[in-house]
């Protein structure tokens, strides 16, 4: 995902064992590490949630800033962090990771469904029961009818993982062919008298939990029109619905009316009665409105100048967490001077990605890496093909050889666009690759705009964005999350928004070691696992994006908020926070 | 009665010229004016000989000598949960980062004075093409009246009922896009042209209004009449009895737009939508210190300083000017 994301890891692997035990193979599935710690600040950032509910705590109104809006407020079309962390307490799919904090938030639990699926033929075959009594917050009744049109429409609206999370349903291939005429009436077949919901897949897919309870899975009223709603909001089943949207001022969720408790884990009841996302403050104000009791939360990275003073003086209300993440820089691979692979190996070469870390907040915020999957991350495989004096892990860049790359290329003295967000951090990251790039011998020009459209900008191959800034975050912990989703053949839509694989690589080869790696989870996660830290090898070796650093996250929170919990998949749980 | 033969008789210009030399206020803000002006030309030569820095390129691995210990640029936080890098403050030291270093790990001196470079050329340069091209309009449609002052009045009105800065940053951002191509002239998305001319063009209707205001009185006057009737042309009564009486007006704007013109660069700039990065300009400058202002003010105070130091200076400049040309005052000064 385009921002942070962690999914289910180590409780997951159950249902990854009971899923190849009932497919092909029956090996168990080697456990995905965890990533990483958690790293908390005095008030205890990975608490365990309070158990149960506490309406003495419910009310009150939570105030939270953005510097931009993020986009569609779509959530079968937006991939950002921003309104995932809303769409966690607004929508929900069949199933759901466990929402709570800690490694549990990494847990797969039953949400529309009323159970775990039965899993049957080889794996191939979900068969799941809807729950009966829940209501949309416009009060229409969840059918059987709403799961199926919601699926179809993933593909209408070319959801950004159509192709890689969704393809393996029964259909998708036609669906992906023609997306306007989706039919998913073999793959998914639902009978409305019993609530049943059978979902065939092509082939067996152990990752198929997770892509089910990810946001584009999320189940929306069937009359939901099958193009992008932009800033018009879908109706939803969760305990908040999105009141109104206006992406130059504030988005505002109110508690949905006909919502109640099904299943805590899945959806639990939310403590604040309203939820504000404001827009429109720079960075620096956020902090300052937090600071001053004005707001409740900031969402964007802190900025550097800011990070001393709320480390020391605000440190009790500064919650540091570890991430499985990446920034990197895509390279459009099909427009000059990009299409040479010299070129883009002279940029990995160039790159000090310790100044990276420092613009970030410093090497307490952020690592630098050399690699596709971040360390700690399935499959990842400590190897750098592009640092000074060699070395399996990132130490130095090497200028003199990327300007030899660059002579050698041909390309130099080109024209490069740098497209970046225009909130201070990645401003001056942008600032510092613009620097680099002229130094090595390009033209560098940094566009900065607004993180409101950024990210669907630099996707969109009629832009002819030559190079940007991005980051990653995990969905959930498989390679093939960052692998296959980023820089497979099937995430390229030409001329649309959701074209995730920003960089335009199409290798065949690799897209077939990823097609094979993919299989082999069905029977070997070990084995899967090997393959993805070769299939990163080669990646690199071809050098589509500069892996730039991992980041840890720091959630800066009022005086009046306590009650917070980070969950692994869902970052901090918004509507878990107490204002009263 | 004889007249006196002792003083000779001096022309307009200079007697303006010595009115102004006797003015201290116009000499002191000439003389810092030109101060600031060769300190900035002098950028290249403070960068690569006293500061040994390059200002454009970033520096955020690097280190400078503090007190005879090297430090690095960008140092990090180590109290508290150790969040944070903070650029070196000043050190005073005309070798090693005089005034400190930006967030990119940039001397802020070395950028202030090549920033003074552009937003004095962007500044200056536009107020000489803005008062040139205002005064040719502001004389035509004066002189010649007719359709010829209906259609270049309507032009000044539309960009008049614009807010200038709301129509120099709409310009600006579509222009930076692409550049401007008008025929054979191109000027590319990065240029400093960009917003010399963009400047230019929005405040020509400031100057040729009052400039047409001024060629109609003229154009009313017995000598203009007398002229017309002894049969000269448009283009000798223009050259000879025109502008040399609008010239005065023209040059009293220019110290003025100058100023004015600066203040606008460097709030283009503040917005990104003036000299684009690499290059720098006072306002540029400033906004890279806004992200800055709690740990190192000093990267948005020194180029804020240095703008208003050179606008007052221009404003004052321009007022004795004013003054030095119009002979009423000379009038009013001797009753």
């Amino acid at each position: 995902m385009k921002h942070p994301r962690i999914a289910a890891a180590l409780v997951s692997v159950a249902l990854l064992s009971a899923t190849a035990a009932c497919g092909s193979g029956g090996g168990a599935s080697s456990a995905p590490s965890a990533p990483g710690t958690s790293q908390s600040s005095s008030s205890g950032s990975s608490a365990p949630a309070a158990a149960g509910y506490n309406p003495a705590h419910a009310g009150g109104t939570l105030h939270l800033v953005a510097n931009a809006a993020a986009g569609t407020l779509d959530p079968q079309i937006n991939y950002t962090l921003q309104y995932r962390q809303l769409y966690q307490a607004s929508f929900d799919g069949l199933l759901a990771f466990h929402k709570t904090a800690g490694d549990a938030s990494f847990t797969v639990v039953p949400d529309l469904a009323a159970a775990m699926p039965t899993v049957t033929d080889g794996g191939k075959t979900y068969t799941f029961q809807l729950r009966p009594g829940i209501k949309f917050s416009n009060g229409q009744p969840l059918t059987t009818k709403d799961v199926v049109a919601s699926f179809e429409r993933i593909f209408k609206v070319s959801s950004p993982t159509a192709g890689t999370f969704y393809d393996g349903i029964v259909g998708a291939t036609a669906c992906l062919k023609t997306p306007a005429t989706c039919d998913l009436s073999k793959g998914i077949v639902a009978d409305p008298a019993t609530g049943a919901i059978v979902i065939h897949l092509t082939a067996s897919d152990p990752e198929f939990p997770y892509k089910l309870s990810v946001p584009h899975a999320s189940i929306l009223p069937a009359s939901t029109p099958g193009k992008d709603q932009g800033s018009a909001p879908i109706p939803g089943t969760g305990a908040y619905y999105f009141a109104s949207y206006d992406p130059n001022r504030a988005l505002t969720m109110k508690r949905n009316p006909f919502f109640k408790v099904w299943s805590a884990d899945a959806e639990p009841q939310g403590y604040p009665d309203e939820i504000i996302q404001t827009f429109g403050l720079t960075v620096e104000d956020e902090v300052t409105a937090v600071e001053n009791g004005q707001a409740d939360w900031v969402y964007d990275p802190l900025p550097a100048d800011r990070l001393g003073e709320i480390g020391t003086k605000y440190e009790s209300r500064a919650h540091v967490n570890t991430l499985t993440a990446m920034f990197y820089a895509p390279m459009n691979v099909n427009i000059p001077p990009f299409n040479n692979l010299k070129a883009r190996q002279a940029v990995n070469w160039a790159i000090d990605r310790s100044a990276m870390v420092k613009i970030y907040g410093g090497s307490n915020l952020a690592s630098p890496v050399c690699t596709f999957l971040p360390p700690g991350f399935p499959g990842h495989v400590d190897s750098c093909d592009y640092t000074a004096g060699g070395g399996a892990t990132w130490s130095a860049p090497d200028l003199a050889k990327a300007k030899q790359l660059v002579t050698e290329s041909g390309t130099a003295g080109q024209t490069v666009g740098v497209v970046v967000q225009s909130d201070d951090v990645n401003k001056q990251l942008g600032e510092y690759l613009q620097s680099v790039l002229t130094q090595i011998g390009y033209k560098a020009v940094l566009k900065p705009i607004s993180p409101n459209i950024q990210f669907t900008y630099i996707q969109n191959t009629n832009n002819k964005v030559q190079i940007s800034i991005s980051s990653w975050y995990q969905d959930y912990p498989a390679a093939s999350d960052f692998l296959h989703v980023l820089l497979s053949c099937a995430s390229i839509h030409p001329g649309t928004d959701a074209s995730i694989n920003i960089a335009g690589f199409c290798d065949k080869g690799i897209d077939g070691q990823m097609t094979a790696a993919l299989t082999t989870e069905q029977s070997s996660m070990t084995q899967a696992n090997t393959m993805w830290g070769q299939i990163d090898h080669a990646v690199m070796a071809q050098a589509p994006v500069a892996p730039l650093f991992t980041p840890k996250l720091i959630d800066f929170t009022s005086t009046k908020v306590s009650n917070y919990e980070f969950s692994k998949q869902f970052y901090m749980l918004v509507d878990q926070l107490w204002v009263k | 009665m004889a007249p006196s033969a002792t003083a000779p008789a001096r022309g307009p210009w200079r007697t303006a010229l010595a009115d102004l030399v006797r003015d201290w206020t116009a000499v002191a803000s000439f003389t810092v004016f030109v101060l600031v002006v060769a300190v900035c030309l002098l950028a290249p030569v403070y960068a690569h000989y006293i500061a040994h820095t390059d200002p454009f390129q970033s520096n955020i691995s690097g280190t400078t000598v503090v007190n005879g210990k090297t430090v690095p640029l960008l140092a990090p936080t180590t109290t508290g949960l150790g969040l944070g890098v903070t650029p070196i403050g000043p050190t005073w030291d005309v070798h090693h980062y005089f005034l400190g270093a930006d967030n990119q790990g940039r001397d802020v001196m070395a950028r202030l004075l090549y920033g003074g470079r552009n937003s004095l050329m962007i500044g200056v340069g536009s107020a000489l093409i803005c008062c040139i091209v205002a005064a040719l309009l502001g004389v035509i449609s004066g002189y010649f009246g007719g359709v010829v002052d209906t259609v270049l009045n309507w032009f000044f009105d539309v960009i008049w009922a614009f807010p200038v800065y709301l129509l120099a940053i709409s310009l600006s951002v579509v222009l930076l896009t692409n550049g401007l191509r008008l025929g054979p002239l191109t000027v590319g998305a990065g240029s400093l042209w960009l917003p010399v001319l963009i400047i230019a063009a929005v405040y020509v209707p400031y100057v040729a209004r009052p400039v047409r205001g001024q060629v109609l009185a003229l154009r009313g006057r017995e000598f203009i009449h007398a002229s017309i009737g002894i049969g000269g042309s448009d283009a000798r009564i223009l050259r000879r009895d025109v502008l040399p009486n609008v010239a005065p007006m023209v040059l009293v704007f220019l110290p003025l737009m100058a100023a004015i013109n600066m203040l606008t660069e460097a709030a283009l700039s503040f917005l990104s939508v003036g000299v684009q990065p690499p290059n720098a300009s006072w306002g540029t400058i400033i906004n890279d210190g806004l992200g800055l202002l709690y740990t190192r003010p000093v990267v948005a105070i020194a180029p804020g300083l240095m703008i208003v130091i050179t606008a007052v200076m221009l404003n004052l400049l321009g007022d004795s000017v004013r003054s030095a040309l119009d002979p009423k005052a000379r009038l009013r000064g001797a009753a």
